[in-house]
């Protein structure tokens, strides 16, 4: 189960603002999907080893040379908004609630 | 030839047909730029305009247009990854995989529908609408890869990339009845490719037959310096030839194959129809079991979203894509990642985000890499005894649209039957297998690592046998 408080507080970290509706169906659905997942419980894992990625190669190195990348104009065309060579966002001070 | 002509052959047939001289290379790109320009089935988010460049001499593509899914990076055409947070997005580079095709001599399209970030299994998750199942129009194409999927089977595209990570190739393969194949983990490249699960993503073929996926997977596969997972195939992709199955051993697995975990008779009918049909070609069939596969779908719903919710982090409105003000820096985040999101991705981001969350982690997260290894190791175990492990594709025949948008899970159970290879990261493909109800089901083949040219061999066998007539889909039909 997960209640309304804990879809809020999920929210937040996923910055993610749910309307009253959006919070209620969230709650309904995440905690369908979690009981379903909750299956796992019921088998013994004790020992197993997690896995993280499934490629059977560890330390591939390979050697370390300058390549080209992307020109800053380049890079930069794409944003929203730019200013001095740089993205340019809200002042984060302008935040009624910076957390 | 006429243009119906052209886009008749198969993607081999006309690079065959181009290289001997019968059909320009101008002339196919035409007959296929304006199928897909005319497309009823909102399969394709942008179309070229213009005939590319004629494909250099000697080219083995030979100049057959690729249709390619929105996620992959195109430079200066639109990549969106089906969602509107990339609202105007035009890339500065063009994935690896891509730009490898192109230099075969396989020309962008057009950019294909799909669900927002890979996210779904019908195509109904897509800021552009949902795509129709060529076969009937009521009816979903399966998803996430749904307008490739739907491009290819209707005939507008000869060919299409798309990208699995739980089933997004496969399933809408088996719904729009064409071959879909999933590559080892590893063997291509996702540089460029707009990321949904770092860990189970892999790029991989939507064709009319198989000749045609190992025609274009040969052309895929290679280690790149820019995708530090990637690393290429032992050796070349070859075209199959085989029509038998002699000394072929099958695992069917009882987990994934029977009624009662929730796979429709008609489907399952169709099924064991290609099960005989591959003993009568010398093939030996028998049970196996893998333990584990009934708990895949947990443990993918999980890491998953996990993973998610971390790629999706960057869309913040500051580098790209769209940007909502709202006071200060993280109320900009928050509005424009709310009005940018769409509702199914806003659900996986908070399934993960929740599962990573303190307190959750070890319980979730932890546990659901463990059941991976086990399911990794149920696979290990059922091919020390058969060659491939073999499933229906998806539980059902494409579904109506709007039937599983209310309800997630039921959503999600169409991936029952992929997933367990997702997570273990081997190659699968998936074959049309027939009509129940008048619509396609697909025959699943799956393979130990890098096992690719054998996957392609006997399905290929398995493909002449079956016999089957994809003209149900087709567009001009």
């Amino acid at each position: 189960m997960i209640d309304r408080e804990q879809v809020l507080h999920v929210a937040r970290l996923a910055r993610l603002e749910l309307t009253e509706d959006e919070v209620g169906r969230m709650s309904d659905e995440l905690s369908a999907v979690l009981g379903h997942i909750e299956k796992i419980d019921e088998l013994d894992l004790d020992g197993v080893p997690p896995t993280t990625h499934v490629v059977e190669v560890s330390n591939a190195l390979r050697p370390d040379e300058v390549q080209p990348s992307l020109p800053r104009e380049v890079a930069l065309a794409s944003a929203p908004a730019v200013a001095g060579g740089g993205f340019l966002v809200p002042s984060p001070q302008a935040d009624a609630d910076p957390s | 030839m006429s243009a119906t002509d052209v886009t008749l052959l198969s993607a081999a047939a006309a690079a065959d047909a181009v290289e001997r001289g019968e059909l320009s290379a101008d002339e196919l790109f035409e007959a296929y730029r304006a199928a897909a320009a005319g497309d009823e089935l909102n399969a394709y988010l942008w179309v070229a305009e213009d005939a590319p460049a004629a494909p250099a001499p000697g080219a083995p593509l030979a100049g057959v247009p690729l249709a390619v899914k929105d996620l992959f990076c195109t430079e200066g055409v639109p990549s969106q990854a089906g969602s509107k947070i990339l609202e105007g997005y035009r890339p500065p580079y063009t994935a690896s995989v891509v730009a490898r095709l192109a230099a075969a001599g396989a020309p962008l399209l057009g950019k294909t529908n799909q669900d927002e970030f890979a996210m779904g299994s019908s195509n109904e998750n897509s800021a552009f609408g949902p795509v129709l199942n060529p076969w009937d129009r009521t009816r979903v194409p399966g998803g996430s890869s749904g307008g490739s999927a739907a491009a290819v089977a209707a005939g507008s595209a000869p060919w299409a990339l798309g990208t699995d990570t739980g089933g997004s190739i496969r399933q809408p393969a088996a719904l729009c009845g064409i071959v879909g194949l999933k590559p080892t983990y590893g063997t291509v490249s996702r540089y460029g490719m707009i990321a949904f699960a770092s860990s189970l993503d892999q790029a991989g073929p939507l064709t009319r037959d198989v000749t045609d996926a190992a025609l274009l997977l040969r052309h895929m596969v290679a280690q790149d310096r820019r995708d530090s997972t990637s690393i290429g195939l032992p050796g070349e992709i070859e075209l199959p030839r085989s029509e038998s199955l002699r000394g072929i051993r099958l695992g069917v697995p009882e987990e994934l194959s029977r009624a009662d975990v929730g796979i429709d008779p008609g489907v399952l009918e169709t099924f064991n129809a290609t099960l005989r049909l591959a003993e009568s070609l010398g093939a030996t069939i028998e049970t196996c079991h893998l333990p584990h596969a009934p708990h895949a779908l947990s443990a993918y719903y999980v890491l998953a979203p996990a993973e998610a919710s971390s790629n999706l982090a960057r869309y913040d409105g500051v580098r790209y894509g769209l940007r909502v003000q709202d006071g200060g820096l993280v109320g900009m985040y928050t509005k424009t990642r709310s009005q940018g999101f769409g509702r199914e991705v806003k659900r996986r981001i908070m399934l993960g985000t929740y599962s990573l969350s303190s307190g959750y982690y070890d319980a979730y997260y932890g546990r659901a890499q463990r059941v991976r290894t086990k399911i990794a190791d149920d696979f290990r175990t059922a091919f020390e005894k058969f060659d491939f492990v073999v499933t229906p594709t998806a539980p059902s025949v494409a579904f109506e649209l709007g039937a599983k948008t209310a309800d997630p899970l039921a959503m999600y159970l169409n991936d029952y039957c992929t997933v367990p290879m997702s997570l273990a990261g081997i190659p699968a493909i998936s074959i049309p297998n027939g009509l129940s109800d008048g619509l396609p089901t697909g025959f699943q083949l799956c393979g130990p690592a890098f096992s690719e040219n054998r996957i392609l061999d006997a399905a290929h066998a398995l493909e002449q046998a079956i016999g089957f007539d994809g003209s149900g889909g087709r567009i001009d039909a």
